[in-house]
């Protein structure tokens, strides 16, 4: 987990040889990825709570340490990291612009990334948390597309007013806690006042909501989606976004859950907006970035209702979504930008029949749509499933408000699939080549999870049900 | 009375060294004249040798008058460092734009012998004495560039406030004593404790050096001054102005307040955190509009001055650890950022924001500096911003302050805006001129150094925090 850090340090050396730098971001995410998939491996579900703990003081007279370690919510997290930042590692390799500070910043993104997603220490898990927005503007505005300085600029200042929401109630409850400690696992010991709760979950709520691209927060999202350049698009929606939801859970469900009861019914409302808005919104567009830019809202929709459930099935399934639409929003992204780097165009209208001449691509697309749109054997049916599973035992309305979301999915998705890649192929793409070797090594990673989460969901639903396990009980101590 | 002289020994050998320098002047030619910065640079070190001699020690010198304990020593050694860096800093600029370098050094080094002196004050009088030869001083340097209109504006500007400001200071301290009876710190905290209803004379005394003491340290409403010295003076004293003068006013304020006014706190604690609720949303907000970097930066540090006021109203020994700890990240932030701006000043001769548009393409580090040290003041991880404000806002909740702290953050927030838009300059604006720029060497000293400090400040404040700790244990606060 820790060499992600060493990545950032390290690739600060070498000077103006683009293809060194390549190789050692590449090296790094191997590594960096052979450790997610340790821990992956090596995390015992059957003993759960938190795993791999270490802990350094960092500054005592604010009770804050570097505290590190994992639990069945994060496992999957970190792994999804690693998938994600190898395949956009590869996508990048033909950047030419910069090299070295693009690759620098964008290791610097994966180390915030990495960092709350392993932080027990709620200074760090916020300290990463603004270190992983930080690169964002840089990646956007200097190397991306599309109104790239305004979408840019309204990604960090929506992610910024979020985090003022973040740092005053973590001030907050280390002032009420009154335990001179920023540690998670002291603090979900205290048992905070009803009232405190009440008024201070929404903070996190709403704080981390902005990133998850809760409603009516989310409109940074497909702006900055279309601006960003295509790793950081995959990084983002993929990744990133997850940081939101992930907050939700360790930061406000685990210290606030009786906050958590009183605010569920405003967040699970949120969350069905965000699933039929988003969808409706993604049939409105024809650029193909705003229109995985929406589907992503309207997924994030889906682990927000599963969060806001507060029952087990609904949770592992948020959590199951997480990674399962982290994968699948990444393909997305990569495919549209081998599309875009071939046709220098995103527009849907101006498509027809490409898979006459991007088979590989074709297929790949296929597979990121159905699992969008959840179909059995791939992974978002899984997750999906298990949410509004989730959905109908609390509320059954939501249940059926979500199945509708996503039977819209279907519409958009099937359209798509058929303009661009189906019927005659138009003169003007005649030309095009299918995706490279390493373009296709990359993306076919991600399918390769997709389908094996699909078919083969129980090593992932059990660590889930592990780090879950215990939230649900703590929230049954309350009622 | 028996006094030891070698307690006095840093603030001779300054004395010694500045008539020094003045001497030298006579006989080095003009064109050597750095010669004297280099000179003055030997001393400052000296000097900073001479201080450790007085660690650990816990004199009183003629009754109380002058201090010799572990607070005054840890500000001793930091100004001086800060000395240091304005003394290579301003090698270049003296070179290029200033006549008669001598007095330049020599006047400077009269200002850091005051400072030193004004950290060990322990009586009101001495403070005052101590603080007027350091304004004298600065009115002199503010206005060294006899050849600028703007800059003898900005002296002339900033010796008539000086003035205000001083006789309102000196008119609140004549009252002070003639409610308690006594000018020494600890006598007057004595008669405080001791008198158990307050008169109007002490609360008249007390606003008045509020008052003083606020244009000194450019609070809202007083700051009105600022931009327009900041803007006028030689860039080199501008960064001085803002770090040095700043970081001096807020070490005897906060003696000031912690040992005399300590027990009268209730009274003074609501007026302290409204000023800083009003310092730190004019100082953000204005900063907005500005043109001119340097007077975006003194606005921006009229806001840093809002957050160092709230740790003064916080009053405990963790907000002062807290203001002590920001005091030196802000001023290790602070110098890199008006370095670069000094650096660019002597490559190009400009100081628009607009000026900078580009920088990224002729000076590639100069523009990761400023883009660091921006960053920084604006809180990011991970640069010393993030982890002083953390730490300073905590301390400050943790007394009741939770109100001021959310405005502060927003505050900060609203400042990562503006920074932003230094930052897009620096990264997507095109340049007039592709020319290549070279850096001076001492200016590189200085960046390579203080940028280092930023970072290590964020990422590993521990052993930074131990000697603050040390520093903040003299003022005794108790909890």
């Amino acid at each position: 987990m820790v060499p992600a850090t060493a990545a950032g340090a390290i690739l600060l050396i070498p000077g103006s040889r683009p293809d060194i730098i390549r190789l050692t971001a590449a090296l790094f995410s191997i590594v960096a990825l052979v450790f997610s998939v340790y821990t992956f491996v090596a995390y015992d579900h059957g003993e759960g709570g938190y795993q791999f703990q270490r802990q350094w003081q960092w500054v005592e007279s604010l009770g804050i340490s570097v505290h590190l370690g994992v639990d069945g919510i994060s496992v999957p997290m970190v792994l999804l990291t690693g998938i994600v930042m190898m395949s956009g590692v590869l996508i990048s390799w033909s950047m030419k612009d910069r090299v070295k500070e693009y690759f620098v910043l964008l290791m610097a993104l994966v180390t915030g990334v990495y960092g709350t997603f392993v932080s027990l220490d709620l200074f760090f898990l916020f300290f990463f948390y603004e270190l992983a927005v930080l690169p964002m503007y840089l990646l956007i505005a200097v190397w991306g597309s599309t109104r790239k300085e305004y979408g840019a600029l309204k990604l960090v200042m929506y992610l910024m007013a979020g985090s003022i929401l973040v740092w005053v109630a973590l001030i907050a409850v280390y002032v009420e806690a009154n335990l001179g400690t920023f540690n998670l696992l002291a603090l979900q010991e205290v048992g905070f006042a009803q009232d405190f709760q009440r008024i201070y979950f929404p903070l996190f709520m709403i704080g981390f909501g902005v990133l998850a691209g809760l409603w009516p927060f989310h409109t940074w999202s497909p702006d900055g989606h279309v601006a960003a350049p295509t790793a950081v698009s995959m990084l983002h929606a993929g990744v990133l976004m997850k940081l939101g939801a992930y907050g939700i859970i360790r930061v406000g469900i685990t210290l606030f859950p009786e906050g958590a009861m009183d605010w569920q019914i405003p967040l699970i409302a949120l969350g069905t907006i965000n699933v039929v808005y988003g969808a409706m919104a993604a049939m409105a567009q024809r650029d193909l970035k705003y229109i995985v830019g929406y589907s992503s809202v309207s997924h994030m929709g889906l682990v927000l209702i599963g969060l806001a459930t507060l029952d087990r099935v609904g949770m592992s399934g948020a959590v199951l979504q997480m990674f399962s639409h982290g994968i699948m929003t990444a393909l997305f992204f990569a495919l549209v930008g081998v599309i875009y780097d071939r046709t220098h165009t995103r527009d849907i209208m101006v498509f027809q029949g490409l898979s006459k001449r991007m088979g590989l691509t074709a297929v790949f697309f296929a597979v990121a749509g159905l699992t969008s749109l959840g179909l059995p054997g791939l992974s978002g049916f899984v997750a999906e499933i298990m949410v509004i599973i989730g959905a109908f035992r609390t509320y059954p309305v939501v249940g059926v408000l979500a199945i509708f979301g996503a039977a819209l999915t279907a519409v958009y998705i099937l359209r798509l699939l058929a303009r661009v890649f189906f019927g005659p192929l138009d003169e003007r793409w005649a030309h095009l080549t299918d995706a490279t070797r390493l373009e296709a090594f990359s993306m076919g990673g991600l399918v390769v999870m997709l389908v094996l989460v699909g078919v083969y969901p129980s090593p992932f639903t059990k660590i889930i049900n592990s780090g879950v396990a215990p939230l649900i009980s703590r929230i049954a101590d309350v009622t | 009375m028996n006094v030891d002289f070698s307690l006095f020994l840093p603030e001779f050998l300054m004395a010694g060294l500045a008539i020094l320098v003045l001497g030298l002047d006579l006989f080095i030619p003009a064109s050597r004249k750095h010669w004297l910065a280099y000179v003055s640079l030997a001393g400052v070190l000296g000097t900073m040798g001479s201080v450790f001699y007085l660690t650990g020690r816990n004199e009183e010198l003629y009754g109380g008058i002058f201090l010799i304990d572990q607070y005054a020593v840890f500000f001793k050694v930091f100004l001086l460092a800060v000395a240091a860096f304005m003394l290579l800093a301003s090698v270049d600029y003296v070179k290029k734009n200033l006549t008669s370098a001598g007095e330049f050094y020599g006047i400077l080094l009269f200002s850091v012998m005051a400072m030193m002196a004004m950290v060990g004050a322990g009586e009101l009088l001495t403070a005052y004495i101590s603080l007027e030869l350091f304004s004298f001083s600065l009115y002199i340097l503010a206005g060294y560039a006899l050849n600028q209109p703007r800059s003898i504006e900005a002296g002339i500007k900033y010796i008539l406030i000086g003035a205000f400001s001083s006789a309102l200071l000196l008119y609140g301290i004549s009252l002070v004593y003639g409610a308690l009876g006594t000018t020494t710190f600890s006598g007057m905290a004595e008669a405080l404790q001791a008198g158990p209803d307050l008169q109007i004379a002490f609360m008249a005394g007390l606003v008045l050096i509020i008052v003083g003491f606020g244009f000194k340290v450019t609070a809202a409403p007083f700051h009105m001054w600022a931009p327009d010295v900041y803007e006028g003076a030689p860039t080199p004293v501008t960064a001085y102005v803002a770090v040095a003068s700043k970081a001096v006013a807020f070490a005897l304020l906060l003696r000031l307040f912690a040992t005399a006014f300590g027990p009268a706190l209730s009274e003074w604690k609501g007026i302290i955190a409204g000023l800083a609720v009003a310092t730190i949303l004019i100082g953000n907000l204005v900063a907005i509009s500005q043109k001119n970097i340097k007077r975006m930066l003194a606005y921006s540090s009229i806001g840093q001055a809002g957050y160092m006021l709230m740790g003064i109203a916080a009053l405990s020994t963790l907000a002062s650890n807290g203001l002590l700890f920001h005091i030196v990240g802000y001023s290790a932030t602070n110098f890199l950022a008006f370095s670069c701006v000094i650096a660019y000043q002597n490559m190009t001769g400009k100081e628009e924001i607009s000026d900078y548009a580009g920088m990224y393409r002729r000076q590639p580090f100069l523009a990761l500096v400023l883009s660091v040290s921006l960053f920084s003041l604006a809180g990011l991880p991970i640069f010393s911003g993030f982890a002083t404000k953390f730490y300073l806002f905590t301390a400050a909740a943790s007394e009741g302050l939770l109100w001021v702290v959310i405005i502060a953050i927003t505050g900060s927030v609203i400042s990562l805006y503006y920074y932003l838009m230094v930052i897009k300059q620096i990264y997507l604006g095109e340049p007039s001129d592709m020319g290549r720029l070279k850096i001076g060497q001492p200016m590189g000293g200085v960046l390579a150094g203080l940028l280092a400090a930023v970072v290590l400040f964020g990422v590993y404040p521990g052993p930074l925090i131990k000697l603050i700790e040390e520093a903040t244990a003299a003022l005794a606060l108790g909890n």
